[in-house]
């Protein structure tokens, strides 16, 4: 292992650009003169420190090989069970009621409602603000807006749900009367507001690392702000834009208290955004809040609903993280 | 004739819609401003008059008017303090590996996605994570240890990226310097790199923190309590938190238990708001007198 070699044969490589790898040795000479027993100890010593630093690395590693075994290990179980088709294609999630339906698109009709809902809230809003901040306005606005879309950005997911609660239900029931207590409305409107602020500073970022030249060059055309902005700007950042909606709506996926308090607990197939419905989330909850005994088929229901998140929000992070790293070489 | 005629359309044209253009956007970022600002109004309407010192030193109760926080409170400061004595040590180190020690490897590039990647993970499914492994293989139990631990997965990645973030800031020239002075690795990091990016690193680590502090999901997956009238005194006690809390009272449907949680949510936005401006205030303070 390279962590135990002696001082001798250790050295540190240091990287000048290119150029040149100046090779240290490991001993110098004011250490030799020193001697004494820290001294001695010190490759050892260096050795293990880069040991655990590395041990330390590697637990991230640990934590997705963990997440992803214990979702196996119990899905599987619950396929034992369940049929995979019938988990896959009913359309009936009754698994603490008798009898018993396995059929997971309920849940996923939930979740996809309340992603495409705070999607139509969010990103128009977010957009423009995106723009709006990063073209028009000025140093001192920008220095003022910023922070508070941070405050935005940190208010906790249960706070939201109680607005959604208390605030946005009773205003949708005022305007439409036919909306239940508990309806996906209220969630798709605080959903949305809350991934606006990742929406704002990821599109943002993107926005600024357009080349200034490329908006030179269309005003010495005789373009317009509006033209530069509409035709120039936002079209060489479509790409990175659109990456940050999908990490925002994988956002919106994984949430779970306020579209847990906000939008009820009836699992339904509907894209009637008043009525109540259940989300993949919603129904982990509601299941981790009962007293369901381990081993049960009821109990392995929230594994197998878990990786259907985990493969959801999974997949829709690496396609925008693929799509981010490539923004970053076109313009280099 | 007509041509002067087009020029002069387009021009007006133009206009009119950059000025439209320019106001939507306007808009849409006054939205967001004055969202936030309903948002904060509206908690401090539905919670002021039951916030009081007595609602912090109670303990929950059936009736709203004799029902506190002080368990939920206790029970989110024993969370976050050994959130923090977890992930810290291991987010940082990870962070040092990362930036100072691992090779350009494709090792590295492997663990640095996988940290991204982590960091998206839906904060529920590290609950069902927790609750497999801590609550269930090792029997920890529905413990605070178990609560600690689970939050410490959900923030290890943010922790390990905005510590990067800040030990990348640190110009190589630093490292150059102290190599050339004959200091090993170590003592590159330890005496030179460290210091100088930490201010960035704490600011990451009590932004981290305030986002722990405001996690409910994993902690109802673990097994965090409804209803805990004490105050956790060891590891291994039940507990709650006050975003659990929270969640309980906006769960009923009774208007004065609404109004519990509209003040338990002020008491928790005061705790974060404060966290946040320590972040600000260390940025400000110790980030500046570093001039390269």
């Amino acid at each position: 292992m390279t962590e135990e070699r002696s001082g001798e044969e250790q050295s540190i490589e240091m990287e000048l650009g290119e150029a040149a790898v100046i090779k240290l040795p490991r001993s110098t000479s004011l250490e030799r003169a020193g001697g004494g027993l820290l001294v001695s100890l010190r490759p050892y010593y260096e050795g293990v420190i880069h040991f655990t630093l590395f041990l330390c690395a590697s637990i991230s590693v640990l934590v997705t090989v963990g997440i992803v075994v214990v979702l196996l290990y119990e899905s599987i179980q619950f396929f034992f069970d369940v049929s995979i088709i019938e988990f896959l294609t009913g359309t009936r999630w009754t698994p603490l009621l008798k009898p018993q339906h396995f059929g997971i698109l309920p849940l996923m009709c939930g979740t996809m409602l309340v992603a495409g809902g705070s999607a139509i809230v969010a990103v128009p809003i977010g957009l423009g603000t995106a723009i709006y901040l990063s073209e028009y306005a000025s140093p001192r606005f920008r220095d003022i807006v910023k922070p508070m879309l941070e405050i935005l950005a940190g208010i906790p997911s249960v706070v939201y749900g109680y607005l959604a609660v208390v605030f946005v239900s009773p205003i949708i029931r005022y305007v439409f009367p036919s909306a239940g207590v508990f309806n996906a409305a209220s969630a798709c409107i605080v959903v949305g507001i809350m991934i606006l602020p990742m929406i704002i500073s990821l599109s943002e970022d993107i926005l600024q690392s357009v080349p200034l030249s490329l908006r030179g060059a269309a005003f010495a055309l005789g373009a317009n702000k509006f033209e530069v902005t509409v035709r120039v700007v936002v079209p060489a950042a479509l790409s990175g834009i659109i990456a940050s909606f999908l990490l925002a709506i994988s956002r919106a996926i994984g949430e779970t208290m306020a579209v847990t308090l906000a939008a009820g607990a009836t699992p339904k197939l509907t894209l009637n955004p008043l009525e109540s419905i259940q989300t993949m989330t919603a129904y982990i909850v509601q299941v981790s809040q009962g007293d369901t005994p381990a081993g049960t088929v009821e109990y392995r229901t929230i594994f197998a609903v878990g990786l259907t998140l985990f493969l959801t929000t999974m997949t829709m992070n690496v396609i925008a993280q693929y799509i981010l790293s490539r923004v970053g070489e076109r313009y280099e | 004739m007509s041509s002067k005629l087009d020029i002069y359309t387009t021009k007006r044209r133009g206009r009119f819609s950059n000025f439209l253009f320019t106001s939507v956007c306007f808009l849409a970022t006054m939205t967001c401003v004055l969202m936030l600002f309903v948002l904060i109004w509206n908690l401090i309407l539905q919670g002021k008059d039951w916030l009081s010192w007595d609602f912090v030193e109670r303990f929950p109760s059936r009736f709203p008017v004799k029902a506190g926080i002080k368990s939920a409170l206790w029970g989110s400061i024993w969370l976050i303090s050994l959130t923090a004595l977890f992930s810290v040590p291991l987010g940082v180190g990870a962070a040092v590996y990362l930036e100072e020690y691992a090779p350009k490897s494709r090792w590295r590039k492997l663990i640095q996605l996988n940290i991204s990647n982590l960091a998206g993970v839906p904060s529920i499914v590290y609950g069902i994570l927790g609750l497999a492994l801590f609550v269930r293989a090792l029997a920890l139990e529905r413990s605070v240890l178990s609560g600690a631990l689970t939050l410490t997965l959900v923030v290890l990645p943010i922790i390990i990226l905005a510590s990067q973030e800040a030990l990348r800031s640190v110009p190589d020239s630093i490292r150059r310097s102290a190599y050339a002075l004959g200091a090993t690795r170590w003592q590159t990091v330890w005496y030179q790199v460290l210091p100088a990016s930490l201010p960035g690193i704490m600011t990451g680590v009590i932004l981290s923190l305030s986002r722990a502090l405001g996690e409910a999901a994993p902690l109802i997956a673990v097994g965090a309590m409804a209803y805990v009238p004490f105050v956790p005194e060891k590891l291994t006690d039940e507990f709650t938190a006050l975003p659990i809390q929270i969640f309980n009272w906006t769960a009923r449907p009774q208007e004065d238990f609404h109004h519990l949680a509209a003040a338990g949510i002020l008491v928790l936005l005061i705790v974060l708001v404060s966290m946040n401006a320590i972040a600000v205030f260390v940025r400000h303070k110790y980030g500046k007198k570093i001039r390269w």
